[in-house]
């Protein structure tokens, strides 16, 4: 048993014990479990928030990318903030609903608002398959962070095995609640990392992060701006890439359900103005890969990069320090994302598309066998079949983008109908579909999830004013 | 759902709102460059931090200013 090790254990198993204890006085109803009573105040959105955020894929995907692509990277620290900046005018109205009619996720808002429940399988399930590469790219970082920071000690498939039965433990008890209550810890390791490293190592090396920047600019300078490294990550495709982001981010289904455990609109309109400012921990992950690039050139991985070079210029307990705030880091989001699959399925699929008549107490039991299934899926594809992070990620987007015409026309344009946002979503969803299979990924340029979703911008606009809407009841 | 009144506040926190859209997407192509640097950073990542830490105030402004028009828009839950 070496420090780091030792670091390692005992993070990961005081973070369960507290998301255990989280939900220890709760009784578990659906309400509890997926919108935490909506109950929660400034502060627990806040965590509960940057708890789903910052991933694993800040950690490597972040510094990965900077290292081996070079400005494309900048995407990552943009989006974010316009994420916010649209938050800020749609999630006050959204939670309104979600308020006045007890809805919990995503689906219950598509069923809700254009009263199809055809429709909420439909985003269900596009929800659940758009999740499971997100959740796998959770567990397949934290095997590599936790094997790295064990110098192998502990494989990767037996950290993601221990990080798995405990992240469910915790969902089981307690819920969102469990979620939020270690993304304290998280938070204050990852970002306690995260500045010690991005300050560190530009300084240990170079005396600053401005003479880090002069001898880049001097040595690689195409490195700095669009494409970078690549030939295919021009303007125009980070342009796409953002807005493709920036509009998919919170169209995310557990990023759209913690919207509902918010104490009032109020809180989250609060909240989304101060959120860009979380983005900074981001810049400091880029000049860690960025310095890892001068001292380290040629590494096979680029998400190895954070971690070859902590390892390289700190002592090891340090790196199992980095390693343990990387493992809860992964666990965190994975706890959220698990969760909002599982009730997606119980709720979504089974009670709305199978079984209406199904009480409140067997979707609950459904969803909490469902945690199950959809991590152990998880798990093997994570340990049988790992990716390149960032590319696991923006497939994700490319599905749940296709959300945002249905979510936001239907909060602001009274015209929209279920036909025209049912026909956008399976439209634009299949021409992704297509794009990707014939390897049209890139599309003229664009990133192809956006050009789906301007494809589906335009087919919804043009079902609905072709179809009656609704009456509403509200 | 609601009905969508465009208040006076409303239609200024919009045109707030669309300012960062506006610098850190469709200028892109415009400040893809290296030089100046400034404080060390190549000009384009300077120039995304500088409005990816301004669009904080420009949202509290906006939050002000749909304050302003309408008061009475916490009591509505």
């Amino acid at each position: 048993m070496n420090a780091a090790l030792i670091i390692i254990l005992a993070v990961i198993i005081l973070s369960a014990v507290v998301g255990i204890i989280a939900g220890r006085k709760l009784k578990m109803n659906l309400e509890n479990w997926t919108v935490g009573g909506r109950r929660f105040g400034v502060v627990i959105i806040w965590l509960l928030m940057a708890g789903e955020i910052y991933t694993t894929f800040t950690f490597l995907g972040a510094s990965g990318w900077a290292y081996s692509k070079g400005a494309p990277a900048f995407y990552i620290l943009i989006y974010g903030a316009l994420a916010y900046t649209l938050s800020f005018f749609i999630l006050p109205e959204l939670w309104k609903i979600g308020k006045k009619y007890g809805l919990h996720t995503q689906p219950d808002y598509f069923i809700k608002r254009y009263d199809s429940r055809l429709l909420g399988v439909l985003v269900a399930l596009i929800g659940v398959f758009s999740i499971i590469p997100y959740l796998q790219l959770q567990l397949a970082g934290l095997g590599l962070i936790v094997e790295v920071a064990s110098n192998g000690t502990i494989r990767s498939a037996y950290a993601i095995g221990i990080a798995f039965i405990l992240t469910c433990a915790f969902v089981f008890t307690s819920g969102i609640r469990g979620a939020a209550w270690v993304a304290i810890i998280k938070d204050v390791l990852m970002i306690a990392a995260v500045f010690i490293v991005g300050f560190g190592v530009p300084s240990i090396y170079f005396g600053g992060v401005g003479k880090m920047f002069d001898i880049l600019i001097e040595k690689m300078p195409q490195h700095l701006t669009f494409p970078g490294a690549t030939t295919h990550m021009d303007s125009l495709w980070v342009m796409s890439t953002i807005l493709l982001t920036a509009l998919g981010f919170y169209m995310w289904p557990h990023v759209f359900g913690s919207a509902f455990s918010a104490k009032s609109a109020e809180v989250i309109k609060r909240n989304a103005i101060i959120m860009p400012f979380y983005q900074i921990p981001i810049l400091l992950i880029f000049m860690v890969g960025f310095t890892a690039l001068l001292v380290l050139p040629g590494l096979e991985n680029g998400d190895m990069a954070f971690l070859s070079l902590v390892n390289k210029t700190y002592p090891s307990w340090f790196l199992g320090f980095v390693g343990a705030a990387g493992a809860v880091t992964a666990m965190v989001p994975a706890a959220i994302l698990v969760l909002f699959a599982s009730t997606l399925i119980s709720k979504n699929v089974y009670q709305s598309g199978i079984n209406p008549h199904a009480s409140e107490d067997t979707v609950m039991r459904l969803s909490r066998f469902m945690v199950l299934v959809i991590m152990t899926f998880s798990l093997l594809f994570a340990i049988f079949l790992p990716n390149e992070l960032v590319n696991l990620l923006i497939l994700g987007y490319d599905g749940v983008c296709q959300f945002f015409p249905g979510v936001v026309l239907g909060l602001f344009w009274k015209r929209v109908t279920k036909q025209g946002v049912l026909a956008g979503i399976l439209v634009g969803t299949g021409f992704v579909v297509f794009l990707i299979l014939s390897r049209n990924d890139p599309f003229m340029g664009m990133n192809a999830g956006f050009a789906g979703l301007l494809i589906n911008m335009i087919v919804t606009i043009a079902g609905s004013l072709l179809t009656k809407p609704v009456i509403q009841r509200a | 759902m609601r009905r969508f009144g465009m208040s006076k506040g409303k239609k200024y926190a919009l045109m707030l709102g669309a300012i960062p859209f506006v610098m850190l997407v469709f200028a892109l192509p415009l400040v893809n460059r290296i030089h100046p640097v400034i404080f060390g950073l190549p000009f384009i990542l300077f120039w995304i931090l500088a409005w990816v830490m301004l669009t904080p105030f420009i949202l509290l402004v906006a939050y002000r200013l749909e304050k302003k028009y309408r008061p009475n828009e916490g009591e509505e839950e």
